[in-house]
């Protein structure tokens, strides 16, 4: 018992010294970092929900877009359409991902390994369809833009630089220590073991579809609020992010950075985003002449990544260093 | 498969545009180190800054590279004539990936770590969409030329505008009375299922109804799509014009199956040159288009009383007769929307000037010297023809050409008067808070 | 037009389409049933197949029938040798591992779109098809390209059919498939069967788009659609199964067909999407074949 207890202590220190990290680098990150890491934080909770799911439980899904796009869509059209103020369409968007992901869980886990991989792709596509369907209300591709005086907190106004910055590492953190939380408990547990070996897990007396349910949701849910927050404190919404890039981006994320670590799933969303927009820097300032974009250098880059760190960065790290990395 | 390099090759001058922005863009990349704290003090003989928002990859590539050709030409032209204000201009350009996303973070960089004066350049309606919200907040003039509704409609904001092309809900109902007049009157809408072609179906029967016209059928295509022909016996036999939009790379097979569909005797054909940009017309499979009709934002081809403005611009952005880069005869120019990229480089020099532009802080200024802007006069600096700003809806109103496939190239066969696609505003960006 | 003559041009289509997609999906399922990993560059492959069949159908003078000959020769070697270079030196140090497999192909991915974006360009280009014949029927026209789509993908499949069921590489495939540590004991290069099967796959996606180029048009981006179609195929058909492979690509190009008669276009998808994968949650180990693992 108190070898578990001596690991969460070093564990919540490690954690809490992160979201200090985070907390400080507003005050030095140069203006257009700063906004960036709020987008990115933002994003890394989704990456966080979907590996809830992949990295945890072992059930790869390329749908996740759609339970983002619940939540981009719950909030983004509730303010647009209703005009309800920012606290309720959060709430809207996080009900569309319940709603979403516990309607999916329960049909797609009937499945299992690549046939649940499929499922949840084409579920996704089915969400994707829906937004170019009802144009009507949802402008399809081309999508909306919410105004920024709807766009306030209270006395908050999320436009405004340092106030979205802290919005989102607030969002970020509460997801943080909820899955820490989740994948510690009991719960967790026995998603890992769903994961090493269902059938044994079966046997010993755990309901594992209401386990991988519970997952599910739980996944949902924090992609939903990803989503959500994500229309509010950046004002636009529109199908591409229900696309399937959107579904295979969180699972590279998750990838990149290490599955099954707590901190992967935001140095991968990190790590991608500056791969990019290093790629196009180096580019325009070393190699205007040569005929490339980024597609290249990136994708160069997440072959050799891979090469070295197998597991991703943390997952590598774990298995080499550092072995009670949660 | 090799010779793709040079076509990037500036078209007149053996010099690529990238190694003209070579210096520029590693000094930008210095000065825009993370933690290197800069200050602007705008010194009369810095440059002036222009963020170009490029389709570099994405669906939008094979626009994006033609865009960015024209921009170069412009800014050379506009530098040669002594720069803006008597400052050069520098263009910094950003791939978007043709993602809204990236573009809300492109607008961003420009802002906050290139320092921009303005962002610009702008094409798919989407990217322009998701952009918006940021060049708001940041307060950055954000000059687009996406033919979108968008800017028009009033939906985004006081930063957005669209002054050196038209919109769609314009050049609609400016071809409208012509087909009804001149090709058909029973007509059958072929259109992407999705904003920008419901666009199209919501906004152009009004006037086409008006001058005798009836819509027959409307036929909406989903986007996902890649194979047409199932769609076709939705078009109603009595139709004497299909109208036709379709925006990707499908649109050869969709011609080509349109003419195995009909053969010979099918309905008459109006099409919007959108989809066939950077397509050669004489490619195999497009033969069943000899004949038919289409609107363009500026001619392809050069025609016989082409003036001189028109002749130069060519010149500058190096295109032959045919409408295709003067390096590659195989490489084929989005000629009816590029040269808004020409055209709205000069109309932000003109605004800059207007206003006593200095930097960043005058931004505001800049945007109310934009406002004040009533009308762009043909010539040199605006080679496709006059245009009427609206500044209630951030639009530039212009002419429409029509033309016909004939010979294996497209002839202007009319020219619609900017009245034809006229509409009141429907909004006012004016009154909105700076 | 006629509901009769409109059912029997939705059927012909969706007819064209299932040739179409069990021709894609062919290759996947080997790599993918014999492997196990999820190669998410597969549809690159194709799409370097379509680009390539433009090269060489541009270089090639004469008529069209000659370049497009010529295409369905070299595209697919090229290709197979690009596959086989990818997977020697990636797949293989990662030991197939299907985490690590998903980032070194998405890798993969970006890397051929640079290529193609590189050195062919961002523009749509069509190949011309080898003969040119319009069908005429009573109530429209048709290719009659299209329609030998059909047969020329009936005859890649039954040559498969006989390469995995009649032949020693077959039983080696199969072996391996089936149990790849037990091959190993008996004897079988595993680590060889593995490269021939990825370059063979990636081959048989470059001759899927070669037929099919004439008909849509190379471009740099067409390897998406194809991609995430086949894998649908692939395991609503069941994992190792041809005659599944077959059934399901004739289930969705035919609902896909179909349906669109009857609903709006985009509802249409929308139902064809949740029909097949309704499909595979009420039976999830596809229609044919075992369980997927």
């Amino acid at each position: 018992m108190n070898a578990f207890a001596a690991i969460d202590r070093r564990a919540l220190a490690l954690h809490l010294a992160v979201i200090a990290v985070l907390f400080v680098l507003q005050f030095v990150l140069p203006a257009y970092h700063h906004g960036i890491m709020a987008r990115i934080l933002v994003l890394a909770v989704f990456a966080m929900g979907y590996n809830l799911l992949f990295g945890y439980t072992g059930l790869l899904s390329l749908g996740h877009a759609m339970f983002f796009s619940a939540g981009l869509y719950g909030a983004g059209l509730s303010v647009y359409h209703l005009d309800w103020s920012v606290p309720a369409a959060f709430g809207a968007g996080l009900a569309g991902g319940l709603v979403l992901s516990a309607a999916v869980g329960f049909l797609a886990l009937r499945t299992t390994g690549v046939a649940f991989l499929i499922v949840t792709m084409m579920f996704g596509q089915v969400a994707y369809l829906f937004t170019l369907y009802f144009t009507d209300w949802t402008r399809g591709e081309e999508g909306l833009t919410l105004p920024q005086a709807a766009r306030v907190l209270g006395p908050l106004d999320l436009t405004d630089p340092t106030t979205r910055y802290f919005a989102a590492l607030v969002l970020f953190t509460i997801a943080l220590f909820v899955t820490l939380a989740l994948v510690r408990a009991p719960f967790g547990r026995v998603l890992v073991a769903i994961r090493e070996n269902e059938e044994r897990t079966r046997m010993l007396g755990y309901d594992t579809f209401r386990n991988k349910l519970g997952a599910t949701i739980a996944s949902g849910v924090i992609c939903a609020a990803s989503g959500a927050a994500y229309v509010l404190l950046f004002g636009y919404f529109g199908s591409s992010f229900a696309a399937v890039q959107y579904s295979i981006l969180p699972l590279l994320w998750v990838l990149v950075g290490g599955a099954a670590t707590t901190l992967g799933p935001l140095l991968g969303t990190i790590l991608m985003f500056y791969l990019v927009d290093l790629s196009n820097d180096l580019l325009n300032s070393r190699f205007p002449d040569w005929d490339v974009s980024y597609l290249g250098i990136v994708g160069v880059a997440l072959v050799l990544l891979i090469l070295f760190f197998p597991k991703g960065l943390l997952g590598s790290v774990r298995d080499r260093w550092v072995r009670w990395l949660p | 498969m090799t010779g793709k390099r040079t076509s990037l090759l500036l078209p007149n001058k053996n010099l690529t545009r990238r190694t003209a922005l070579k210096g520029m863009g590693a000094a930008a990349g210095l000065m825009a180190a993370p933690g290197f704290v800069r200050y602007s003090q705008a010194q009369s003989s810095e440059p002036i800054r222009i963020g170009f928002q490029a389709h570099r990859t994405g669906i939008g590539a094979a626009y994006g590279r033609w865009y960015e050709r024209v921009t170069t030409a412009a800014a050379q032209a506009i530098n040669d004539a002594g720069g803006i204000n008597g400052r050069p201009l520098e263009i910094v350009t950003e791939d978007d990936g043709t993602d809204p996303k990236r573009g809300a973070e492109v607008v961003e960089k420009f802002a906050n770590q290139h320092k921009t004066d303005v962002v610009f350049g702008t094409l798919f309606s989407h990217v322009v969409v998701g952009s918006a919200p940021a060049a708001g907040e940041l307060k950055m003039p954000y000059y687009v030329v996406s033919e979108g509704y968008h800017v028009a409609s009033g939906s985004l904001n006081r930063y957005v505008f669209q002054p050196g092309i038209t919109d769609v809900k314009a050049q609609v109902r400016a071809v409208g009375p012509w087909i009804a007049e001149n090709v058909g009157k029973k007509i059958t809408l072929v259109y992407p299922d999705y904003a920008f072609g419901h666009d199209h179906r919501d906004k152009f029967p009004e006037r086409f109804e008006a001058a005798g016209g009836t819509v027959v059928g409307l036929v909406p295509i989903p986007p996902t799509e890649t194979s047409f022909t199932r769609y076709f016996p939705q078009i109603p036999s009595d139709t004497e014009v299909i109208y036709h939009v379709m925006v990707g790379p499908g649109v050869l097979t969709f011609v080509k199956e349109l003419g195995e569909f009909y053969g010979s005797s099918g309905p008459k054909l109006f099409g919007f040159i959108d989809s066939l940009e950077a397509v050669d017309i004489n490619s195999p499979g497009l033969e069943f288009l000899d004949g038919s009709y289409f609107w363009e934002g500026m001619p392809r081809y050069l025609q016989p009383d082409a003036s001189d403005a028109v002749k130069a611009y060519r010149a500058a952005v190096g295109i032959d007769d045919n409408g295709a880069s003067v390096n590659d005869p195989k490489d084929v120019s989005t000629s009816a929307h590029m040269f808004g990229c020409w055209e709205t480089l000069y109309i932000i020099k003109e605004a800059m000037e207007a206003a006593g532009y200095q930097g960043p802080a005058d931004r505001a200024k800049l945007v109310e010297a934009t406002e004040a802007l009533t009308e762009f006069p043909e010539g040199p600096e605006h080679p496709q023809g006059l245009k009427v700003f609206s500044p209630m809806i951030h639009q530039s109103f212009g002419q429409q050409y029509i033309s016909q496939v004939s010979g294996g190239k497209l002839n202007v066969v009319h020219t619609t008067s900017i009245e034809d696609g006229m509409y009141e505003p429907e909004a006012d960006y004016t009154s909105m808070p700076l | 037009m006629a509901f009769g003559p409109y059912l029997f041009l939705a059927t012909l289509e969706g007819l064209v389409m299932a040739a179409v997609l069990a021709l894609t999906a062919l290759g996947l399922s080997l790599v993918f049933g014999v492997m196990r990993v999820v190669n998410v560059a597969h549809g690159e492959f194709f799409m370097l197949g379509a680009v390539l069949a433009w090269a060489v159908a541009t270089t090639v003078s004469g008529h069209p029938a000659l370049g497009f000959l010529a295409a369905l020769v070299v595209s697919p070697l090229i290709v197979g040798a690009v596959a086989l270079v990818s997977e020697r030196l990636v797949l293989r140090r990662v030991n197939y591992n299907p985490e690590a497999t998903i980032v070194a192909t998405i890798g993969i991915l970006y890397i051929l779109q640079q290529l193609a974006l590189t050195f062919y360009g961002p523009e749509a280009r069509p190949v011309v098809a080898p003969f040119d014949y319009r069908i005429r029927f009573p109530w429209f026209g048709y290719s009659a390209y299209k329609l030998s789509i059909v047969a020329a993908s009936a005859l890649v499949l039954a040559a498969t059919w006989f390469l995995l069921a009649r032949t020693r590489i077959g039983l080696v495939m199969r072996a391996t498939q089936f149990d790849a540590e037990t091959a190993t004991a008996f004897g079988i290069p595993v680590d060889r069967v593995y490269a021939g099967v990825f370059a063979f796959g990636a081959m048989l996606a470059a001759v899927a788009a070669v037929l099919i180029v004439p008909i849509q048009q190379a471009h740099y981006l067409m390897g998406h659609d194809p991609l995430l179609l086949s894998f649908i195929v692939v395991i609503i058909g069941g994992l190792g199964s041809l005659r599944g492979t077959i059934v399901a690509a004739l289930l969705i190009g035919l609902s896909d067909g179909i349906i669109s008669v009857f609903f709006s276009p985009t509802l249409a998808k929308i139902i064809a999407t949740m029909a097949v994968a309704l499909v595979l949650v009420f039976r999830p180990q596809g229609l044919f074949g075992v369980a997927a693992r």
